[in-house]
């Protein structure tokens, strides 16, 4: 279960980008306390 | 993941306990998602970064999976999240990530 848990959100360039996914996780009420968007190259 | 993010992961763990965290990954496509996962979950597969050695046993989820969607209000998952769900395959990644989280 995600509820309740603290977040480490990894977004990624190419996909969903950390900052996207904090603001969308946050919104539904969870704590993100690191984010990142990583990038493959 | 690069040594930079696993080292913080580390210390995020030290910080609030693994059994209180979890990852939420936004990658485009299934390749690269089990390494991350196991990495966090078994260790550093390459033994080379911060958590080599290192079972953190934390759940990982991928953004779009239902499990993360559907705690994500609709109007944000409409805005933010719609399009990505179009163009990325969530199927490949929430079969390796499921069985990854049910072997914790």
């Amino acid at each position: 279960m995600l509820k309740g848990k603290k977040v480490i959100a990894i977004g990624e360039r190419d996909g969903v980008p950390g900052p996207v996914i904090a603001e969308c996780l946050e919104g539904g009420g969870l704590e993100v306390v690191f984010q990142v968007t990583e990038c493959f190259v | 993941m690069n040594f930079e993010n696993q080292g913080i992961i580390k210390r995020l763990a030290d910080q609030y306990g693994p059994e209180n965290l979890a990852v939420v990954l936004g990658n485009g496509e299934a390749n690269g998602v089990e390494v991350f996962a196991e990495t966090v979950t078994q260790g550093d597969p390459t033994y080379a970064g911060p958590l080599a050695g290192v079972a953190l046993k934390i759940p990982v989820y991928h953004v779009l999976e239902q499990e993360v969607t559907e705690l994500v209000p609709a109007n944000l998952r409409q805005e933010k999240l719609e399009l990505s769900a179009l163009v990325i395959d969530i199927e490949p990644m929430h079969e390796v990530l499921r069985a990854s989280r049910e072997k914790l």
